[in-house]
C-alpha cells in the first residue's frame, strides 16, 4: 500500500473533511477567545469534556453526545464564575479543568475501558470517525461558522470592552456565554481529530499566526481560519504518511505543524511590528530651539539606507540616536 | 419637562456592601455640559457607572430622558467613554474596527454595515481628528490618540448624551486641545455630556456646570469652577490606577459570589 493508496480509504476522506472543517471553527471562535484574552479557555474545556467523553463510555451511549453536553456545561460554570468572580477567577478555573481530567480518567476506568479507549479521545485518531461523526461535525462547523460570522460586530464589541457593550444596550452576558457554549460546541468537533488535550491549540496557534501580519481584526480572523486549515489538514496528511513508520496521533502532528508556521512568521510579524514602530511620525513640538549638527560629510536622502522619519512638513533622518532634518545647505537636529 | 437626560434621585450606591454613594440629587438639562471633579475615592466614577446601569443601586432612581433606568431601552441614545480601558484586546485591530463597533447599538442582528453606519463612523473619526489614521492599528496609536478612539467609537453612534469617565487622564496638552475641539462640535450640535474629569484644562470655556464629590457626597453643584477652586484636598496627579479605585477591600476565595449589574 502507497501513500497515494491511502486516499482512496473511506476512513481517510472521512478524517480529511473532519479536519477541514474542525480547521475552520476552531480559529473562527479562538480569534474572539484571544480578543478577550482567555487564551486558556479552551484547554479548560478541553478538560472538562474529557469527563464527558467517560460518561459515554460508562452509559454505553455516544461519548460525542456526553462530551458535548458536558463541555456546555463546564464552559457555562467557567463562564459564570469568571462573571460573578473577582481576581481569583483563574484559580476557580484550574479547580474544574483538574476536577474534569481527573474525574473523565477516572470515570473511564469504572467503565472498565484501558487508556487506549480514552488516547483516541486525548489525541485524536484517524480511523475511529464514523460516517456520522462527519454529518455532526459538519452540522456543528456551519453553527459555528454562521454565529461567529453572522455576530462578529456584537461579538467584537463584547470581547473588546463590556462596559462599553453594556451600556451600548447588548445582553453582554448572553454573548459571553454564547462565546463559551460555541467554543464548547468546536472543541467538541475538533475532538476527533485534534483530540482535547490539544484542540485549544487549534483555536490559539493559528490566531497568533495570523495576527503576526494582519493590522485589523477582520485579517487575523480569515487569515487564523486559513492557517487552521492548512495545519489541519495538511497535520492529518503528514500523520498518515509518517504512520507507515512509526505510530503517530493526528493531534500533535497537527499542533506541531500549526506551531512550525507560527514559527515561521513570527520574525516577519518582528520585522513588521519592529518598522512600524521606528516609522511613526515624529510628534510636532512648537519653539523649539535651532540647532544645526556637527559637520556632517553623509549626504542623507531617499536610499541612503537612514529611516525617513515624517516629522510635520518634512522628514527626519535617524542616525545614531540623531534626527537630522535637511535645513538649506546643512542639518539642523530635531 | 419630562424628557430630561439624567434625573438622579436620593441615588445610593453599594459596592461588596460598603456605602460609597450616599443620596446624590443630579438633575442634568438637555444641551449642557457638567463636569464632576473630586478627589480620588470620592465617588465620581461610581456615580457614572451608576447612571449608566454598570452598578445597581441601593436606594433611590435614575431616570435617562425621563424613563425610570429599569425600563430604559434606549440605550443607542446613550454614548459612553469607560476609564481608560484599553483600546487594545488581545488581536490587532484597526481604528475604524474600534469605532465601528460603537454602532452596536443601533444595528440590528445580521445585518452588513449600512450606508448610515458608514456615514456615522466617517464623521466620528472626523470629529476626534484621526480620519487620516482610520487604517491604523489602534496599538500603533498613543495614548492620547487612543483616547480619542475610544471616544469616536461612543460617537458613532450618534448618542444625545455623551458620558465620560475621565478622558483626560494621562493625556498630553495637544490630545487635550483635540479632546476640547471634539467637545465643542458634538454641543453645538446639542448633545447632553457629562463628563468626570481630573484635568478639565482647555475644556474650561465649554462647562455650563460644574458638580463635586467628596467622600460620596455632592459638595458642591452650581457655575463652573476652576480645577484649583475645586480641589483644596486635590492631587492632581495622583491618578486611579488602571481598572479602577476599589472602595470595597477585596478578601475573595475563588467562589465568592459578588451582586452584579444588570446582566
Amino acid at each position: 500500500m502507497s501513500f497515494v493508496d491511502l486516499f482512496a480509504y473511506d476512513f481517510m476522506q472521512r478524517a480529511l473533511v473532519a479536519a477541514l472543517l474542525t480547521g475552520l471553527a476552531a480559529p473562527a471562535i479562538g480569534t474572539f477567545i484571544v480578543q478577550r484574552r482567555l487564551a486558556l479557555l479552551g484547554d479548560g474545556i478541553g478538560h472538562v469534556a474529557v469527563t464527558g467523553v467517560a460518561l459515554g463510555l460508562l452509559t454505553g451511549t455516544s461519548p460525542t453526545w456526553t462530551a458535548v453536553a458536558v463541555a456546555i456545561l463546564g464552559a457555562v460554570l467557567m463562564e459564570l464564575i469568571r462573571e460573578r468572580g473577582h481576581t481569583n477567577g483563574d484559580v476557580a478555573l484550574a479547580l474544574l479543568f483538574y476536577g474534569g481530567l481527573a474525574g473523565g480518567v477516572l470515570i473511564t476506568g469504572i467503565a472498565g475501558q484501558g487508556a487506549a479507549t480514552l488516547q483516541a479521545y486525548l489525541f485524536g485518531s484517524l480511523n475511529s470517525i464514523s460516517s456520522a461523526d462527519v454529518w455532526f461535525t459538519a452540522a456543528l462547523t456551519v453553527v459555528v461558522l454562521l454565529t461567529t460570522l453572522g455576530l462578529s460586530p456584537q461579538l467584537f464589541a463584547v470581547a473588546s470592552d463590556q462596559d462599553f457593550a453594556r451600556v451600548a444596550g447588548l445582553r453582554v452576558r448572553g454573548y459571553n456565554l454564547l462565546i463559551a457554549v460555541l467554543a464548547a460546541v468546536s472543541i467538541t468537533v475538533a475532538m476527533r481529530t485534534v483530540g482535547l488535550l490539544l484542540v485549544s491549540a487549534l483555536m490559539v496557534v493559528p490566531v497568533a499566526t495570523s495576527q503576526q501580519l494582519a493590522r485589523s481584526f477582520r485579517t487575523t480572523l480569515l487569515g487564523a481560519m486559513a492557517v487552521g486549515c492548512a495545519a489541519s489538514v495538511g497535520g492529518l496528511v503528514l500523520s498518515a504518511a509518517l504512520s507507515f513508520r512509526v505510530s503517530v496521533a493526528p493531534g500533535p502532528t497537527i499542533v506541531l505543524l500549526a506551531l512550525a508556521m507560527f514559527t515561521a512568521t513570527w520574525p516577519l510579524g518582528v520585522w513588521l511590528r519592529r518598522r512600524s514602530r521606528l516609522m511613526a511620525p515624529f510628534p510636532e513640538v512648537t519653539a523649539a530651539p535651532h540647532r544645526s549638527a556637527d559637520q556632517h560629510a553623509h549626504q542623507h536622502g531617499e536610499d541612503c539606507g537612514h529611516p525617513a522619519v515624517p516629522h510635520g512638513d518634512h522628514v527626519d533622518y535617524v542616525h545614531d540616536g540623531h534626527r537630522h532634518a535637511v535645513h538649506g545647505e546643512h542639518y539642523d537636529e530635531h | 419637562m419630562t424628557d430630561l437626560p439624567v434625573v438622579l434621585d436620593q441615588v445610593s450606591v453599594a459596592i461588596g456592601g460598603r456605602p460609597i454613594l450616599r443620596d446624590v440629587d443630579l438633575t442634568v438639562h438637555a444641551g449642557d455640559m457638567v463636569t464632576l471633579l473630586g478627589p480620588n475615592g470620592s465617588g465620581k466614577s461610581t456615580l457614572v457607572r451608576a447612571l449608566t446601569g454598570l452598578l445597581p443601586l441601593a436606594r433611590g432612581s435614575v431616570r435617562l430622558f425621563g424613563t425610570p433606568i429599569e425600563d430604559f431601552s434606549a440605550w443607542h441614545r446613550l454614548g459612553f467613554v469607560p476609564q481608560r480601558s484599553t483600546a487594545t484586546g488581545g488581536v490587532p485591530a484597526t481604528v475604524r474596527e474600534v469605532v465601528a463597533s460603537g454602532r452596536v447599538g443601533r444595528r440590528r442582528l445580521l445585518r452588513p454595515t449600512s450606508a448610515a453606519d458608514r456615514r456615522a463612523i466617517e464623521s466620528a473619526l472626523d470629529v476626534v481628528g484621526l480620519s487620516d489614521r482610520a487604517s491604523y492599528g489602534v496599538s500603533q496609536l498613543s495614548g492620547g490618540q487612543q483616547q480619542r478612539v475610544l471616544i469616536a467609537r461612543a460617537l458613532a453612534g450618534e448618542p444625545d448624551l455623551l458620558v465620560l469617565d475621565e478622558p483626560t487622564a494621562g493625556v498630553d496638552l495637544p490630545n487635550q486641545q483635540a479632546l476640547a475641539d471634539a467637545l465643542r462640535r458634538l454641543k453645538q450640535r446639542g448633545a447632553t455630556i457629562v463628563l468626570v474629569a481630573h484635568e478639565i484644562g482647555p475644556m474650561m470655556p465649554l462647562i455650563d456646570r460644574t458638580v463635586v464629590m467628596r467622600d460620596g457626597w455632592v459638595a458642591y453643584d452650581g457655575p463652573p469652577l476652576t480645577q484649583e477652586v475645586a480641589s483644596h484636598t486635590h492631587h492632581p496627579h495622583d491618578h486611579d490606577l488602571p481598572g479602577g479605585h476599589d472602595h470595597a477591600p477585596h478578601v475573595s476565595s475563588p467562589f465568592d459570589w459578588e451582586r452584579r449589574s444588570r446582566p
